[in-house]
């Protein structure tokens, strides 16, 4: 799993490249984490064109991502969800809490 | 014509074989000629069971998992074994948002995930030690091969 990111216009753009599992998803967290902890952003959009695969793992560190996010008040969205991410997401309820934008 | 075919694997379980493991099957079922939603639906519910065994069942040894493959007809059947600490009570891990370890940030949605990717989903309690879930997909013909037989 590679993670960039970039800050434009106060909101935070996080692009995850890669496979999204068990095995990735300490990195992942960590690394979101890192990045989330930086300031001058009021939103972050998750960008999963890049994403290669994902299962229910890749649920939890998203959900675990928006708690920490929901204590200050900053939304997160996702964008370019694969049809198959689109299909866990909508499944496990994830677009309540994170909605997709187009 | 009778198509039947098989494979068996076992691997350490460790989440860096969680890879290995879904293009291993995938891989094998390439020989139905699935479409790519059929494909990643297979691969996610293989990641999923594998991450049930290295997450769950050997949480203070170190275990193997045993993977296996049928294919009869159109029909795929995967088969993901441990020899762990098993499950007490499996319909309680099958319910949505279930999770033993709610401080890891898990979704609890691995058993819904399975169900809802495929056609069946078997799991049981092994005679001597662990738990095998049974995974069923029957893989659509598509046209052009349809017309071809």
């Amino acid at each position: 799993m590679h993670i960039k990111s970039k800050t434009y216009n106060g909101t935070l753009y996080v692009m995850l490249c890669g496979e999204l599992d068990e095995y990735s998803a300490t990195h992942t967290r960590l690394t979101l984490d890192e990045t989330f902890a930086g300031r001058g952003f009021k939103q972050v959009i998750i960008d999963l064109s890049e994403l290669d695969f994902m299962d229910s793992t890749g649920i939890g560190v998203l959900i675990g991502r928006y708690k920490k996010m929901k204590e200050k008040n900053i939304p997160i969205y996702i964008a370019n969800p694969s049809t198959h991410a689109e299909k866990i997401f909508k499944m496990t309820g994830l677009y309540d809490i994170m909605p997709k934008i187009v | 014509m009778e198509n039947k075919n098989f494979m068996e694997v076992t691997f350490n379980a460790e989440s860096k074989n969680e890879g290995f493991a879904r293009t291993c099957v995938a891989a094998f079922c390439l020989q139905l000629n699935p479409t790519l939603d059929e494909i990643a639906d297979i691969k996610t519910v293989v990641s999923e069971a594998v991450t049930n065994c290295v997450v769950h069942a050997y949480p203070h040894q170190k275990g193997i998992i045993c993977l296996r493959c049928e294919i009869e007809d159109r029909r795929i059947k995967i088969q993901v074994s441990d020899k762990g600490i098993g499950i007490k009570d499996i319909n309680e891990a099958r319910q949505p948002f279930y999770t033993t370890k709610p401080r890891e940030e898990r979704s609890g949605m691995g058993f819904t995930v399975m169900e809802g990717f495929m056609d069946k989903v078997e799991v049981e309690k092994n005679k001597d030690k662990g738990i095998t879930v049974t995974l069923y997909k029957d893989i659509a013909l598509q046209v052009s091969q349809a017309e071809g037989e």
